[in-house]
C-alpha cells in the first residue's frame, strides 16, 4: 500500500476511535433522523414495514383497455415488492375494505370510464382513488400510480384528438371512423404507459412529498450534516498533528511533502465515505428505507463525501488553529445544514437564495438520495454526481495550493 | 568514510531573528555527539535544517554522503529522527505506532515484524505494547518515541533533549539507551541543555549559544580551553539572593567569571587556593552566610560560564 494510503487509513482508524467524535458522526444524525421519522409518522402506521407490501384494493368494473391497464400495471411483478394488491368486483366492499383499515387505498375504475375517455365524452365517469389517512405515505404512492398511469393516457388522448380532427377536417375520414380510431389510438397509448411505468416522485414538494418515503430525505440530510462535522473535524487532525509534532516527523520521514498531503486529504475523504456508508446501510436496515439503485446509491456516496471533503481540506488549509476550524466547522454544518437542505426545507428557500444552496454538499446529495430512493436511475443523478465532484476538485484545489502557499505541508 | 555528518555554516533566519548563525561541524562514524546549549540557542533549528524539515537560509550539510540541500530524501533515508516533544498517535497502542512509522520507513512484512520486536525489547515495552499509547506514563511515552527512530535501524541517529520533562528512572532508562545504541555502532546527535548527559554520552561535544558555536572538541579539550581555572562552588541558605552574591563575587580579582544557579554560586578562578578566602571575605562582607564550598575540576558547566559569563540554566 502506498504511504499516502497507509497514512489515510491511519486517520480512519483513529476518527473511529475517538468515542466524542463518534458521537457526532453517527449517533446524532441516527437520533435525528429517529427523530424527525417520529414527528412524520413515519414509524406509525407503515411503520413497521416501511415501503413495502402496500396493501391496497382495486375495483375493475370498466370494460374498456386502461381499467385492464391499471389492474395489470398494480399487480405487475415490477411492483410485487412494493405493492399487495387485491382485486374486489364491489366498490362499496372496497370503501369497506380502508374503513375498516385493511388497505392504504382502494381505486375504483368505474364502468365505462374508457370508452367515455376514448371518446371524449362530455361527462366521463372518474376514477377514484380512495386513500387511508391512517397510511399516509403508502396511500400517496396508490395515488402517484394511478396518477401517473392517467397522465399518461392523457397524453395520448389529446395527441390522438388533434390527430383525428385533423383527418376528420381533410375529410380523410368520416365522424362515424373517428370514434372507433380514437379508441383505438387511447388504447395503445394505454398499453404503452403500461410499460414504462415507474412510481417516481423527484420533487419533494406539497402532495407528491407524501408518495415517497420521507426518510430518504431526512436521513440522508442529516447524514450529510454531519458529514460537514465529520469532514471539518477530520480536516483539522492536519493543523493538530503540525501542533503535536507528529506531521513533522512525517516530513522528516522518506516521504515526500506531497504524498503526505495527500494521505491526509484522501483521510478526510474515507472518513466522510464510512460515515455516510454506514448510516446509509443502517437506516435501510433498521427502517426499510428502500435507497433504490445499489450501483448509483454508493457512488452518491463516495461523490457526496468527496463533495464535503473538499470543504474540509479547505476549512483546513485556512485555518490557524485547530479551535478556529472547530468553530468553523460547526457554523458551517449548520449553515450548510439550512441551506443544503438537511432539515428537508430546501424548497423553502426564496428562490435568490438557491444558488447559496448549490454550494453545499448537502443539496445535492439530499436531492440526489431522494430522486434514488423513489427510483431514478444512475443517469438521472448524473448531475448531482458531477457537481458534487466539481466541488471537491475545485475545493482540493484550492486547498493544496493554499497549504503550499503558506508552507504548511 | 570518516565521517557520517559534516555541517558547514548552516545558517536559518526568521525574518528578523538569525536563529543558526553559520555553525560547522562533523559527527564521525559511530561517536556521540552532542549538541550543548541553554534554551533558544539553536539546537532543535539546526537539527530541523539536518532532517529535512526545514530549509537552511544558508550553508549545507552532508550526511551518509549525501546533501541536505540537494538530496533531502536519501537523507531522511539514513537518519533516524527522536522529536523533543513527544510525536506519537496517542491513540495507537504502542505496537500500532510503531508499525504505522516502520511502514512510514518503508519496512513491511517479516522485516517489520522483526524490527518491531526488537525495538520493543530494547525500550522495555514488550509486556505494554498493545495498550494505548495515552495510558501510558511520560517516561513510558519518550521509549516509544525514541523506538520510533530506531526501526529502519539508521546510521545516525538525532536525539532532542529526550530527557526534558521525566523522573530520574526513565531518563537513566533512556540515557543507558542511548549508550546501548552507540554500542551498536550507532552514531548520535544528541541535545541537551544538561551538562551531566553531555558528559556522561559524549565522545565530542558542540556548545552553541546564541545561534553560534561557541566551544566543538572532546570533553578534555574543552576543558583546556579555560586553561587550568578551577571553579568554586557557593552554597547559600535558602533565603538569600545568589545573583547578588554573584555579582559580588565576579568584581574580585582573581575571579574568572561567577553565576548564580538556585542557591548555588559558581566561580571560576584562576587559583583555588588563593581566591578562597577572598571570596568567602567578600561574602560575609555583603552579609551573605555560605553553608559549604566545593573545589571542581573545570567541568562543561564551567566552560561554558567561562565562555558566556552565564550559566547553562538560568
Ligand atoms: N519557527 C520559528 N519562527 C521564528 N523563530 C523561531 C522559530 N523556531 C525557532 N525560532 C527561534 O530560533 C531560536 C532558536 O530556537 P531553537 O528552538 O532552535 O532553540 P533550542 O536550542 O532548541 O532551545 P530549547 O532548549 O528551548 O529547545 C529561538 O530564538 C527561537 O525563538
Ligand atoms: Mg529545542
Amino acid at each position: 500500500m502506498s504511504k499516502s494510503l497507509l497514512i489515510a487509513w491511519k486517520d480512519l482508524t483513529l476518527a473511529f476511535r475517538d468515542i466524542g467524535g463518534l458521537l457526532l458522526m453517527l449517533l446524532a444524525p441516527f437520533a435525528l433522523t429517529i427523530g424527525i421519522g417520529l414527528v412524520t409518522g413515519r414509524f406509525s402506521g407503515d411503520a413497521n414495514t416501511g415501503l413495502s407490501d402496500i396493501p391496497v384494493v382495486i375495483v375493475n368494473q370498466d370494460e374498456g383497455t386502461i381499467g385492464e391497464t391499471i389492474v395489470a400495471i398494480f399487480t405487475s411483478s415490477d411492483l410485487a415488492a412494493l405493492l399487495d394488491p387485491t382485486t374486489l368486483a364491489d366498490a362499496g366492499a372496497a370503501r369497506a375494505a380502508i374503513d375498516a383499515d385493511e388497505a392504504a387505498a382502494a381505486v375504483i375504475v368505474p364502468a365505462g370510464f374508457s370508452e367515455a375517455v376514448f371518446t371524449a365524452a362530455e361527462a366521463a365517469p372518474q376514477i377514484e382513488v380512495v386513500l387511508n389517512p391512517e397510511r399516509p405515505v403508502s396511500a400517496g404512492v396508490v395515488q402517484a400510480i394511478v396518477e401517473d398511469v392517467l397522465s399518461r393516457v392523457e397524453v395520448g388522448r389529446v395527441g390522438g384528438q388533434v390527430a383525428i380532427e385533423q383527418l376528420l377536417q381533410t375529410g380523410r375520414i368520416t365522424p362515424d371512423q373517428a370514434g372507433a380510431i380514437g379508441q383505438a389510438f387511447g388504447e395503445q397509448q394505454a398499453s404503452t404507459a403500461g410499460g414504462t411505468i415507474t412510481v417516481r416522485r423527484v420533487d419533494v414538494s406539497g402532495r407528491a412529498a407524501e408518495a415517497f418515503d420521507v426518510l430518504t430525505v431526512i436521513a440522508p440530510g442529516f447524514a450529510l450534516m454531519f458529514l460537514m462535522f465529520t469532514v471539518t473535524n477530520a480536516g483539522r487532525t492536519i493543523v493538530q498533528e503540525r501542533l503535536a509534532g507528529t506531521l513533522p516527523r512525517l516530513l522528516v520521514a522518506p516521504i515526500g511533502a506531497g504524498q503526505v498531503l495527500g494521505g491526509k486529504l484522501v483521510g478526510i475523504f474515507l472518513i466522510g465515505v464510512a460515515q455516510v456508508a454506514i448510516l446509509i446501510v443502517a437506516n435501510g436496515l433498521l427502517f426499510s428505507v428502500n435507497w433504490g439503485d445499489p450501483l448509483a446509491v454508493a457512488l452518491l456516496v463516495l461523490a457526496s463525501a468527496a463533495g464535503a471533503a473538499g470543504w474540509g481540506a479547505l476549512l483546513a488549509a485556512l485555518a490557524q488553529s485547530p479551535a478556529q476550524i472547530g468553530g468553523l466547522g460547526s457554523a458551517l454544518m449548520l449553515i450548510f445544514g439550512i441551506l443544503g437542505g438537511s432539515f428537508g426545507n430546501v424548497l423553502t428557500l426564496p428562490a435568490w437564495l438557491m444558488p447559496a444552496a448549490w454550494i453545499t454538499p448537502n443539496y445535492w446529495g439530499i436531492q440526489g438520495f431522494a430522486a434514488l430512493g423513489t427510483g431514478a436511475g444512475l443517469a438521472e443523478i448524473a448531475p448531482h454526481l458531477g457537481a458534487l465532484l466539481a466541488m471537491a476538485v475545485a475545493l482540493f484545489g484550492v486547498a493544496i495550493v493554499t497549504f503550499r502557499r503558506r508552507g504548511l505541508v | 568514510m570518516d565521517n557520517i555528518l559534516e555541517a558547514r555554516e548552516l545558517r536559518k533566519t526568521y525574518g528578523e531573528n538569525e536563529a543558526v548563525k553559520g555553525v560547522s561541524f562533523e559527527i564521525k562514524t559511530g561517536e556521540i555527539f552532542s549538541l550543548l546549549g541553554p534554551n533558544g540557542a539553536g539546537k532543535t533549528t539546526t537539527i530541523s535544517m539536518l532532517s529535512g524539515l526545514i530549509a537552511p537560509t544558508g550553508g549545507d550539510a552532508v550526511i551518509a554522503g549525501h546533501s541536505i540541500v540537494s538530496d533531502s530524501l536519501r537523507v531522511r533515508e539514513r537518519i533516524g529522527v527522536v522529536p523533543q516533544e513527544i510525536a506519537l498517535y496517542d491513540d495507537l497502542t504502542a505496537r500500532e505506532n510503531l508499525t504505522f512509522w516502520g511502514q512510514m520507513y518503508g519496512l513491511g512484512g517479516a522485516r517489520l515484524s522483526a524490527r518491531i520486536a526488537a525495538v520493543l525489547e530494547q525500550i522495555g515495552l514488550s509486556d505494554r505494547a498493545n495498550e494505548r499509547v495515552k495510558t501510558y506514563s511520560g517516561g513510558m511515552k519518550r521509549r516509544v518515541n525514541i523506538g520510533v527512530g530506531l526501526l529502519h535501524e539508521p546510521q545516525l541517529l538525532f536525539m532532542d533533549e529526550p530527557t526534558v520533562g521525566i523522573d530520574p528512572q526513565s531518563r537513566r532508562a533512556i540515557l543507558d539507551t542511548v549508550k546501548a545504541l552507540n554500542a551498536l555502532g550507532m552514531a548520535v546527535l544528541y541535545t541537551t541543555h544538561y551538562m551531566e548527559e553531555a558528559a556522561e554520552l559524549s565522545n565530542r561535544v558542540g556548545i552553541i549559544d546564541h545561534g553560534r558555536m561557541i566551544a566543538l572538541g572532546t570533553q578534555r579539550e574543552l576543558a583546556q580551553q579555560i586553561g587550568g581555572r578551577e571553579t568554586l562552588s557557593l552554597h547559600i541558605s535558602d533565603d538569600q539572593n545568589s545573583s547578588a552574591l554573584a555579582d559580588v563575587v565576579r568584581a574580585l580579582p582573581g575571579v574568572d567569571q561567577a553565576s548564580a544557579m538556585d542557591h548555588t554560586v559558581s566561580v571560576i578562578v584562576a587559583s583555588a587556593a588563593e581566591a578562597l578566602a577572598p571570596v568567602v571575605g567578600a561574602a560575609s562582607a555583603h552579609g551573605f552566610r555560605i553553608k559549604g564550598v566545593e573545589v571542581a575540576e573545570p567541568d562543561l558547566e564551567s566552560v561554558f560560564l567561562h565562555l558566556t559569563g552565564r550559566a547553562l540554566r538560568d
